[in-house]
């Protein structure tokens, strides 16, 4: 069975060279992740992609009419970027349209994995929560948070697949749950299924020259499974596919999946030509508590930064002692107005050398600063960086020379307000009763009489 | 003696989810790792040392099959917190440029 990688993410792109290859050989399924938490806390708390529509809608516009033809269903996980219900309602626009403009029909799954607070709150008090590092899961950190996704194994996608979906858009999900969903409903080794998707979710980062924007081909059977990149200037080598098993991962030799551990001691490589890898021996140890991780982020407030440079060897030299002074003078000058934990203010420094001694050598020129305040409401966010960047900017110490003014700013406006600020108040897993018990799946027939959208 | 970094080809970090960071070192050939394995450079101490994390949260995996050592420790701040100032932990290997083999 033959199944193909898109991208790394969807809207990172692809080569239309490496699309018509790997239909050559018609693929049985199309799969491509949708997203990521590296981007961080805010796209989930805000409810928005960290790829852009256009991209998003050039790789679906050129993928999809291809793939319906040829009868494979069309996976994509992690909907949006982070997988809430706003992220995969904004993908599911983006295929309506496209079926419009290319007068596709097909039937859509979306998988919906948002879970609500007294479902995490419950899982807390029965016990059933893990952790996974320093992170600890309150009652009040699930009060504070905002929004919570639950990270989907295969068992949703399979259902949605048994139920005849063309096209299955899910909320968050495993990143390898979209490629080994089809292996396994179709009874292949899920410990080959879950390394081949481990491997292939990247796009063609398992090749050279690598690229987490172009497709990539698996194909699997009953004991092994193969990689081959669909440009035919790229290669698999073992060296990159070994390589890549263990990408992001904390420990080369385990994945986890919420269906158990895939155990890759034994995993052998093996280079079967110029472009393919051949890959066995992966063990599936299945888990009797069968858990799924829950994300979710709270809102900290606001942002508002101001980018500026420091060319004054004296300042650049003078530069903790002045912050000092300016958090200082914030402090009084914001007082009765605002309390200390209704702001943070901080410093980035570019270009601070690296030890003490290079500093007493040769201080750096061209520091680089970003002024950074986060604070409770937009206006108070604007207020202390008013304060602090004005006060910065005219700061006064013992031998100053540039009276003018010690910041050079290349913007005008100076103060860029950045928004809402978010952070992962929730990154645990949750024992569960059944691996579906966090997803609701509708089906919607695109193009055809029940067309929600005409 | 040697620094790692030139014994090395490739040196990385990347989150491995927001709560934690993964360091690969990656060598051309058996040699050089396995030189690097025997000089007991890479420790949970020396690595402790490095990035101000505690040696026992510290996870070091030899994986010889690609000549590399996968090294995992907390983050922290987890990603995109306060204090945040490299959302993706790409630019986190820096460190072990130091280290001696």
């Amino acid at each position: 069975m033959k199944l193909l990688s898109l991208s790394g993410i969807l809207g990172y792109g692809f080569s239309e060279e490496a699309l018509k290859n790997a239909f050559i050989e018609p693929p049985d399924y199309v799969g491509v992740d949708g997203g990521s938490v590296d981007p961080g806390p805010y796209y989930l708390g805000k409810g928005v992609s960290f790829t852009t529509r256009d991209c998003v809608k050039r790789d679906v516009s050129l993928s999809l009419e291809p793939s319906l033809k040829a009868h494979a269903p069309y996976i994509v996980g992690t909907a949006g970027g982070s997988g809430s219900s706003s992220h995969l309602e904004w993908l599911r626009d983006i295929f309506f349209e496209v079926a419009r403009e290319q007068g596709l029909s097909f039937k859509m799954a979306l998988i919906y994995t948002d879970v609500d607070k007294p479902y995490v709150l419950q899982k807390l008090q029965n016990g059933k929560v893990i952790s996974l590092g320093d992170l600890p899961l309150t009652e009040k950190a699930i009060a504070d948070s905002c929004r919570i996704v639950s990270q989907i194994g295969v068992s949703p996608i399979i259902e949605a697949l048994k139920a005849g979906a063309d096209v299955v858009l899910a909320g968050r999900s495993c990143d390898t749950a979209i490629f080994a969903a089809p292996c396994i409903m179709h009874g292949y080794d899920p410990a080959l299924a879950f390394h081949m998707a481990k491997i292939m979710e990247c796009g063609s980062m398992c090749a050279e020259p690598i690229s987490a924007a172009d497709v990539m081909q698996g194909v699997i059977e009953k004991d092994y499974f193969e990689l081959t990149p669909a440009h035919p200037k790229r290669r698999c080598t073992v060296r990159n596919v070994a390589a890549h098993t263990m990408y992001e991962q904390s420990n080369p030799y385990m994945i986890y999946e919420p269906d158990g551990v895939i155990n890759l001691l034994n995993a052998r490589y093996e280079q079967v030509n110029e472009r393919t890898v051949r890959v066995s021996g992966s063990r599936f140890i299945p888990t009797d508590k069968p858990t799924l991780k829950l994300e979710g982020v709270r809102p900290l407030g606001f942002r508002s930064v101001a980018f500026a440079g420091i060319k004054d060897p004296e300042t650049v030299k003078r530069i903790d002692e002045i912050f000092d002074g300016v958090c200082a003078f914030v402090r009084e000058n914001t007082k009765g107005l605002l309390n200390g934990d209704d702001y943070t203010l901080s410093l980035h420094k570019y270009g601070v050398p690296l030890s003490k001694d290079a500093e007493a050598a040769e201080p750096a020129h061209d520091l680089g600063l970003i002024i950074d305040v986060v604070a409770k409401t937009e206006h108070s966010s604007e207020f202390v960086l008013s304060l602090a960047r004005s006060r910065m900017l005219h700061y006064d110490y013992k031998g100053r020379k540039g009276t003018a003014g010690n910041l050079a700013f290349p913007f005008s406006p100076s103060d860029i307000h950045l928004g809402e600020v978010f952070e992962y108040s929730i990154y645990h897993l949750a024992e569960v009763d059944s691996l579906l018990e966090t997803s609701e799946i509708r089906y919607i027939n695109v193009g055809g009489s029940d067309d929600t959208l005409g | 003696m040697t620094r790692l970094v030139d014994l090395a080809t490739v040196v990385r970090s990347k989150n491995a989810g927001p709560l934690w960071l993964t360091l690969d070192v990656m060598f051309d050939g058996e040699e050089n790792f396995t030189r690097a394995i025997q000089s007991e450079a890479i420790t949970p101490k020396s690595i402790s040392d490095l990035f101000g994390v505690p040696a026992e949260k510290v996870s070091i995996i030899p994986y010889p099959i690609v000549n590399s050592i996968k090294i995992t420790i907390p983050r922290n701040p987890v990603s995109g917190s306060i204090g945040e100032t490299d959302v993706y932990g790409c630019q986190q290997y820096l460190p072990l440029y130091s280290l001696m083999v």
